[in-house]
Order: structure tokens, then C-alpha cells, then sequence
């Protein structure tokens, strides 16, 4: 795409250095654990090392007498205001406090107020908590055989640990295919319980003004508005109203998913503030964050793929058990119990689909969040790149070839997968082939030959993903009943300078430059006379938040239609200045120009100026607007991704050797973020698919909760990405925009798994489940004799 | 115990709990909120300040340890309001994008710079191994330091 506007200006095209920058480099963010009031109080919180257990007894009597103490919480406590259960954002319900039961590992138990963070800790530990201890269940498929201990006991009637059975798409149609296939392929794959840890943990600043009745919160929320309508519903019958509601979402320390769903840890806070009317803080610490927030994947999938010998695909058929927890706490939208995992058959043109989720209790904390993918995305693309990489090999085709041969072509876009999802636009083939040149495709075959002969592991996996984000059209999408829409207010000031805000909230992705240079774009205000604010629901239009790669497909469209609304009446204006007719008037960002005569012109900052000082009779003063934008469609970026690993015999440590992204989101707004956004999300898949992992003893212990144990790729392991791209602007999109912030944590895992098979696939090596640790290769390489 | 320390050039004293970590110290007690916490465990090293010049990860230090001594954080990178070519560098080269580990980065960095000017890309990945980052993917923090380490051998700050 061309550039319309100056550097000056720095319009869309532009790398414009990011406005946000100049207070993180000076330490001058404001995060939640910055903000102290006056006789601000904290809490922590008392919790379980059982899985599950029944409480007998909770002890605070000692705690009490701890210096700085003030109170400690229980689930009792609560049970009078009736705030001891709140809803989750799947209609299910979650605990705050318990009354009777534990039912994960680190569950709150109870809660401590105190004059000082060490205060709190020390009354903590001195809280005395008896319990009894009942069977624990952690394989969800075992939670499903008949004679499992019950979980949710809370539950009227409930005779078992199954949550819900959605399934998708035509189950005749697709074993009809499978019956008629020539070859068929079938594979079981786990996508294991993975955590996103944000390195700023969750937390949360309460304040309730007793005069007032106001209550503002200071909270790691990606998503402010939709937190305050749940606050105002949850609560109202304590006094609780919404126009006394503000949530104030600050400088975020990534979100990833992690910081949509509302924690017992922010609901304490608040009622402890509106206790004692006192400003009360939460801060998690890593622990409690990798132990008690929302999980991710969890899913038990079983895949198959039929196929006609020529290599035509012809049908998908998956069925998966999702390890929810105790409660169904999943961040989907409400239609979506399974999130978009039906996006499952990809980047490839199917007659046939059908897909089944059935949704299972544990004993494991509750959530289910999307880890930088859109709802289960990262699931379905895993799971299809896998078995169509899985059919590759048993037709004995080369893995490019095969996808070339089965992608939706470009000339069947607008594209209705079988599915049912109406894919934007694509062209799958072009992203491919430029991996393929760019990585040296052809001569990596020659060279992974050779080494073969010599007895040498090298692999190449592909990975060709179709992403669906911006979430989402009012038609299907809603979180408890709230539709999806996304919005944008604009106000001119008279001096040509522009505040504009937003219901979204950036937690890194570079809102205030990226929004600023739409705006820019539309309108010819520079970037840096635009202020661009967020995450304040006194100020901010109301917007769901950010997640699910939805600010620019969403929050972006609105500020585009905002902008052109402005334009619409600067037209006016300039044609009353002008003395003009508006129809003759010509549009270049930044001024209108009389037709024929371009010297004629007025600017953007004249318009404004007359907006205030000089505009006709009759017209309102000003220069603002708004739009609440209601996506027609969802926007389909992609890619195409190549891993080419080596593997040690001696450790069976996976190196990569070379990892080559081509991604095309459609129109770009800044460059230099939408790259740092795919340098990041690799970084983010590369991670879970050899190292990250949450798992559990059989008593329902956490392993891998702190640090230590939770591994996390630091400078060292990161592999030096090489990144290209493609251009398909969205058809439906005002800026033809697609948005990428998640595109590569979703489509880089299947491209390191399909390599490391790749590798193994000569031993008789079919599958490797992710994190594909060197323990996990050595004992591969251990049973096909060729460990050294 | 009265801990007195100098912080970024300035002195400051309190009156603190002998357990008081020094990140605490410098966070709720001084104010200076550049400092971050990540983890309890001295692995993500977002929490990161130079004491008496030497990187420590601040939330396993205790605060009347560095009595009597000095402490630089992210607020005294810049001098006399001119950025320090970090700084610099992790704004040219999109080196950051939540800002949460940032300060961290740009402390382990600064001592890693100040002892090893010259340094290929594998040992500048090496220094901050111990500083953790989950929105960039590295590439452009090594990137940053290395426009950092160009600038000072051309005589920058």
C-alpha cells in the first residue's frame, strides 16, 4: 500500500517510533503497584495446599493479634452480602470464598487486611486452616468414567463432572467422507495446561468513597468497561451502581488473555474497600499468579483426516475433551463454549467437517483463557497442521506441495468454510512459496537427505495458518450478553489538536501510536497532536477491551468511521470558508482544496479553529465524533511458517536452526510494530512447544508453579526470527486492515512439532506431544535405538 | 534500622523493618517506581538495579544491605535531561512494548556495557538471560543494546 501522508504527519505505512515509549524507558509507566493512596491498606490472601478438601475449621485468632493486622476474610464473611460466589464468563459460577470446600491447589481460602504488604503476609501465615481432605480428580477423562467422585457438589442434581457437549458442523457429511476416503489419518494430541504469565502479575487498587457512593478501581483488566457492568450486575444489591462504577485501567505488563477474566482476588479488594471505606491493594505475587489465574489450552484432542490418494483432502473429523477445572470460567464469547476452535480446518479447502468438545471438571483452577490467540485458535491450527502434515507423509508427498495443493485458492475468497466461517480473503499459496524462497526451501530437502544418510536429525516443518480475529460481529459474539462492538470518540480542539479515546486497552500492542497514526491517516493531523487515551471508564466510550487480536479490526474500523464523520462536517466548514460548493471541494489528508484551484485550500487546523470561532449560522460548534463499530464479518490474517531443527542425539535437545515467518494481516498501520508484534508472538509459540508446561501430580499438585520450575525462554533459547510478509487486505475492513498481534503464537508451535517429526519420522516417530522437551526426545531416540 | 542509601545521586533515609526487601525500599518507601516486580524467585530480573555499580536483582536483596551505599535505577539513566543512548536504543528499535521489564533490561544492560563495550550478539544474549520478556521476542532488545554499545564507542554519553 502507497503512503498518503507525510513522515511529518505519519499516516498508516509509517514506522513512527511509538509514543508510549518515552515514559517506559524513564521508569515512568503507571502500572497498578505504582498507585498508593492515603491510607491505602493490602490484602493477601490465605490459601489451600490441597486439591480438594473439605474445610473444618478456619482459625483467625491469632492472625488478629499480628501488628498491622486489621481483619481477616472469609468465605462466611462474604456469604452475608452474598458475594461469596460470582458468576464466571461462561454463566457458570466460581467462588470468591469458600464456605465449605476447596477445589484446586491455591485456591483463596481467606483473606487478610492489614496496614503494610508484610503485615498481611505475616497474618497469612498466621491463619490456621483445618481441613479434610476428599479424592482428588486431574485427568479429565478419568473425571468422565462412570463412578468418578462428583466435584460440584454446590450443584443441584448434578450427578456427574461433565460441563457441556457443543458440537459442529455435518456429522453425516463427514462420515460419509471418512467411509469413502482412500487414506485416512488419525492422531491423538494434548495440547497441555499452559499459563501466560505476564510479567506484571494481576492486581488491583480498591477505593470506595463512602460519601460519594463512588467506587474506583485501579485494575490489570483488558477489558475495563465489560469489568464494570459485571461489578454493577454482581453487585448492585449492595449498592453498587454502575454510574458509580469506575474502573481505571492503567499501564498494563501484557495481558495476553491472562488479564480478561475477573479473579476472587480483585472481587476481596473491592468489598473490603467498601467495608472499611478505605483504599484497598491486591498484588499478586508470580506464585500465586502461575498456581490460581486462568490456564491455557488443556485439550485432549483426537484428529482424523481422510483423503483421496491423489493427495486431495477431503475431510476433518476431530473430537476433544477440554480440561476446564472446577468451574467453567473459560474467556470465550458466550455463544462459543469451545471458543473458535471450529476454525479447525484452517487454510484448506474441505467438502466435509464435523467437530466435537465436550467441557469436563477438575480438580485444577478454573479459566481457560486464550494464551495470544483467539479463543482455542492456537488449538485448531495445531491440531490441523499436524494431521495435514501427518497425511503428507503417509501419501509420501512432500509437506509444501501437499498444502499448495489443498489451500483455498485466492479466486474462492470470500470463502464458507465447511465449517460454516466466511473466510475474508487469503492467498495462502503466495505466503508459502515466499517462506519456501526465502528459507531455501529446495536445497534444505537436498541438504536434510544428505544428512540422513550420515546418520544426522535435521527436520523441516510447516506450518500454513489461517488465523480469524477481531472479535466480532454482534450477530454471533457476546460475553454475558454484552455485544462485541468496539468504539472510538475524536474531539478536535480548536487549535487543530485532537484527544481521542477508546474502549479498548492496550497492555503493550502500542494503542497510542497505531490509533493516533489511523487518525493521522484519515485526517492529516499529525501523529504527535493526537492524544490517544484508554482503559478510563469515566472517560472512554465503551468498548469490550483488548484480546483476541480485536483493537485494530474492531477499535480501529471505529476510529476510522469517527474520523470520516469529522471529515464530513470539515467539509462543510471548509466549504463555508471557502465559499465553495462542498461537491467541489477535494479531500488530501490535511486540507480541503477548492477543484481546479489548489491553492485554494483550508487545513485541517483551519476547519478545526472555525469549528469554535467561525462556523455558519445554524451549524452546531465543534468538531467531534464517535463510533461504535460492529464488525460485518471477522478479518482472516495468515501465514506461512518454516522451522528447520537439528536434533542432538546425545540430549535430544532441539535446536532451531532457522525459523522463517511470512505473514500477511492485511494493510499495515505501523510497520515496526506489526513486526515487533510477530517477533513476540513467535517468541510466544516457540515457547509452549519446547518448554512451557503446568501439570499436576495425581493429588492435584502444581508442578511447575514459580519460576524454577515454569520455564520460560529467555535471550539464550530464543531462536534470531526472520520475518517477510504478504499483503491481502480485508475486503470488510475500512483500513483493509486484519490485525497480527497473535498470528505467530498461533501458527509457530505446529511448525516446530511438524519439524521435530519431520526429523524422526524415518525411526517410525509419528507424533510428538508439545513441549517437546529434550527428556521427551532422548527417550524417542532411547526407543528407536539411535541415542548416543 | 535507619538505612541510608544514595539513590541516583540523591540521599535518602528511613526507618525500616530489617526484612524490608530493597525493592519495597526503593518502590514504597522512596517512590521510585521505575523499579518493577516479576517474580519471587530472582528469575524474570525485572527488578533489576545497579548496587555500588553491580547489577542485583532487588527482590533478593534486603534494603539495610545497601546502607551506606549506592543505588542507580531506571529514574538516573537519564542526565540532565538527555536519554542515555539505551534508552535511546530501545525506542529507535522497538525494544519494548509493555515497558514492564524494561527498566530491568536497561539496568542489566547498562553494567553489561559499562564492562564490555565491545561484545558480539551471543554474549549481549548471555547478559540479559537473566532478565525475562514475554511481548517482544528479544530480537529487538538485542538490537536496542547493540545501537547502545555503536553510540558509546562513538564517544555518545
Amino acid at each position: 500500500m502507497a503512503l498518503r501522508t507525510s513522515p511529518a504527519i505519519g499516516g498508516m505505512g509509517h514506522s513512527v517510533k511509538r509514543k508510549e515509549d518515552p515514559r517506559f524507558i524513564r521508569g515512568k509507566g503507571t502500572y497498578v503497584d505504582d498507585v498508593q493512596l492515603p491510607g491505602m491498606l493490602y490484602l493477601d490472601i490465605v490459601r489451600t495446599p490441597f486439591a480438594h478438601a473439605k474445610i473444618t475449621k478456619i482459625d483467625s485468632s491469632k492472625a488478629l493479634g499480628v501488628p498491622g493486622v486489621l481483619t481477616v476474610i472469609t468465605g462466611q464473611d462474604l456469604a452475608k452480602y452474598n458475594l461469596h460466589w460470582m458468576p464466571t464468563l461462561m454463566s457458570d459460577t466460581q467462588m470468591v470464598l469458600p464456605v465449605e470446600k476447596v477445589m484446586y491447589q491455591a485456591q483463596e481460602v481467606a483473606a487478610v487486611l492489614a496496614t503494610s504488604r508484610y503485615a498481611a503476609a505475616d497474618g497469612v501465615d498466621a491463619v490456621h486452616v483445618e481441613y479434610e481432605p476428599l479424592p482428588v480428580v486431574i485427568d479429565p477423562r478419568k473425571a468422565l468414567e462412570p463412578g468418578a467422585p462428583v466435584l460440584r457438589t454446590d450443584k443441584k442434581d448434578k450427578k456427574d463432572n461433565h460441563i457441556w457437549h457443543w458440537e459442529w458442523g455435518d456429522r453425516a457429511a463427514t462420515d460419509r467422507a471418512f467411509r469413502e476416503a482412500e487414506v485416512t489419518v488419525k492422531q491423538d494430541i494434548y495440547i497441555p495446561r499452559i499459563h501466560v504469565a505476564s510479567i506484571e502479575t494481576c492486581g488491583c487498587v480498591a477505593q470506595f468513597d463512602k460519601v460519594n457512593g463512588k467506587l474506583t478501581v485501579w485494575m490489570t483488566t483488558q477489558a475495563p468497561h465489560a469489568i464494570r457492568t459485571v461489578f454493577a450486575l454482581v453487585a448492585g444489591h449492595v449498592g453498587l451502581a454502575e454510574h458509580k462504577i469506575r474502573i481505571i485501567s492503567p499501564d498494563i505488563g501484557g495481558g495476553f488473555g491472562g488479564k480478561v477474566p475477573v479473579y476472587p482476588g480483585y472481587v476481596i479488594a473491592v468489598a473490603a474497600s467498601v467495608l472499611t471505606g478505605k483504599p484497598v491493594k491486591w498484588i499478586e505475587d508470580r506464585m500465586e499468579n502461575l498456581q490460581a489465574d486462568s490456564f491455557a489450552r488443556d485439550y485432549h484432542i483426537t484428529a482424523e483426516l481422510a483423503a483421496r490418494k491423489d493427495g486431495k483432502l477431503t475431510a476433518l473429523r476431530i473430537k476433544t475433551i477440554a480440561d476446564h477445572g472446577y468451574t467453567d470460567a473459560a474467556a470465550n464469547p458466550s455463544k462459543f463454549p469451545a471458543g473458535l476452535f471450529h476454525i479447525c480446518t484452517g487454510s484448506y479447502d474441505l467438502q466435509a467437517a464435523h467437530v466435537e468438545v465436550d467441557g469436563v471438571y477438575t480438580n485444577k483452577p478454573p479459566g481457560g483463557i486464550a494464551y495470544r490467540c483467539s479463543f482455542r485458535v492456537t488449538e485448531a491450527v495445531h491440531t490441523i497442521e499436524r494431521v495435514a502434515d501427518l497425511m503428507a507423509h503417509q501419501l509420501g508427498m512432500d509437506a509444501a506441495e501437499f498444502r499448495l495443493k489443498n489451500f483455498i485458492k485466492p479466486d474462492q475468497f470470500p470463502y464458507k468454510s465447511a465449517l460454516g466461517w466466511e473466510y475474508d480473503s487469503g492467498d495462502y499459496a503466495a505466503a508459502l512459496r515466499k517462506a519456501m524462497d526465502k528459507i531455501g526451501y529446495a536445497e534444505l530437502r537436498r541438504e536434510q537427505a544428505e544428512r540422513r544418510r550420515r546418520g544426522e536429525l535435521m527436520g523441516i516443518g510447516i506450518s500454513s495458518f489461517t488465523e480469524i480475529v477481531g472479535a466480532g460481529p454482534s450477530k454471533h459474539f457476546d460475553i454475558l450478553g454484552l455485544k462485541m462492538f468496539d468504539s472510538c470518540e475524536i474531539r478536535i480542539h480548536p487549535t487543530g489538536k485532537a484527544i481521542a479515546r477508546f474502549g479498548t486497552k492496550s497492555q503493550g500492542q502500542g494503542h497510542e501510536t497505531t490509533y493516533a497514526q489511523i487518525l493521522a491517516e484519515e485526517l492529516g493531523i499529525p501523529v504527535a497532536d493526537i492524544q490517544v487515551e484508554e482503559g478510563d471508564t469515566d472517560t472512554a466510550p465503551y468498548g469490550l477491551g483488548t484480546y483476541a487480536s480485536r483493537s485494530t479490526p474492531v477499535a480501529g474500523a471505529a476510529a476510522a468511521l469517527a474520523a470520516r464523520k469529522i471529515r464530513d462536517k470539515a467539509r462543510k466548514l471548509a466549504a463555508h470558508l471557502l465559499e465553495a460548493a462542498e461537491e467541489d471541494l477535494v479531500w488530501e489528508p490535511g486540507k480541503f482544496s477548492v477543484k481546479g484551484a489548489p491553492n485554494q485550500f483550508k487545513t485541517i487546523q483551519e476547519i478545526a479553529f472555525a469549528a469554535y470561532t467561525n462556523h455558519p449560522q445554524g451549524m452546531e460548534a465543534g468538531l467531534e465524533a464517535v463510533s461504535y463499530y460492529d464488525p460485518p464479518n471477522l478479518t482472516y490474517p495468515f501465514g506461512s511458517y518454516i522451522c528447520v531443527v537439528d536434533i542432538d542425539k546425545g540430549t535430544g535437545e532441539v535446536k532451531i536452526r532457522r525459523f522463517v515467518a511470512v505473514d500477511d494481516c492485511g494493510n499495515i498501520i505501523n510497520p515496526m510494530i506489526v513486526e515487533g508484534q510477530i517477533h513476540g508472538g513467535l517468541t510466544m509459540g516457540f515457547a509452549p512447544a519446547l518448554m512451557e508446561e503446568i501439570s499436576y501430580d495425581e493429588l492435584g499438585n502444581i508442578q511447575g508453579g514459580s519460576f524454577i520450575d515454569y520455564l520460560l525462554p529467555t535471550a539464550v533459547e530464543t531462536p534470531k526470527w526472520e520475518t517477510d510478509k504478504t499483503c491481502t487486505p480485508s475486503p470488510h475492513h475500512p483500513l483493509g486492515a486484519k490485525g497480527v498481534g497473535e498470528s505467530a503464537t498461533v501458527g509457530a508451535p505446529a511448525a516446530i512439532a511438524n519439524a521435530v517429526v519431520d526429523a524422526l519420522w524415518h525411526l517410525g516417530v509419528r507424533h510428538v506431544d508439545i513441549p517437546i522437551t529434550p527428556a521427551k526426545v532422548w527417550k524417542l531416540l532411547r526407543e528407536h535405538g539411535v541415542a548416543e | 534500622m535507619l538505612v541510608k542509601v544514595q539513590i541516583n545521586g540523591e540521599k535518602h533515609e528511613a526507618d525500616v523493618e530489617p526484612r524490608l526487601l530493597l525493592v519495597h525500599l526503593i518502590r514504597d518507601v522512596f517512590r521510585l517506581t521505575g523499579t518493577h516486580i516479576g517474580c519471587d524467585t530472582t528469575h524474570c530480573g525485572a527488578c533489576t538495579v545497579l548496587l555500588d555499580g553491580r547489577p542485583v536483582k532487588s527482590c533478593t536483596v534486603f534494603g539495610i544491605q545497601a546502607h551506606n551505599r549506592e543505588i542507580m535505577t531506571v529514574e538516573g539513566l537519564e542526565q540532565d535531561g538527555k536519554l542515555h543512548p539505551l534508552q535511546e536504543g530501545f525506542m529507535e528499535e522497538h525494544g519494548l512494548q509493555c515497558g514492564y521489564c524494561t527498566p530491568g533490561m536497561l539496568m542489566t544492560s547498562y553494567a553489561f556495557l559499562r564492562k564490555h563495550p565491545r561484545s558480539t550478539e551471543d554474549e549481549i544474549r548471555q547478559a540479559i538471560s537473566g532478565n525475562l520478556c514475554r511481548c517482544t521476542g528479544y530480537v529487538n532488545i538485542v538490537k536496542a543494546i547493540q545501537y547502545a554499545a555503536a553510540k558509546l564507542q562513538n564517544g555518545g554519553a
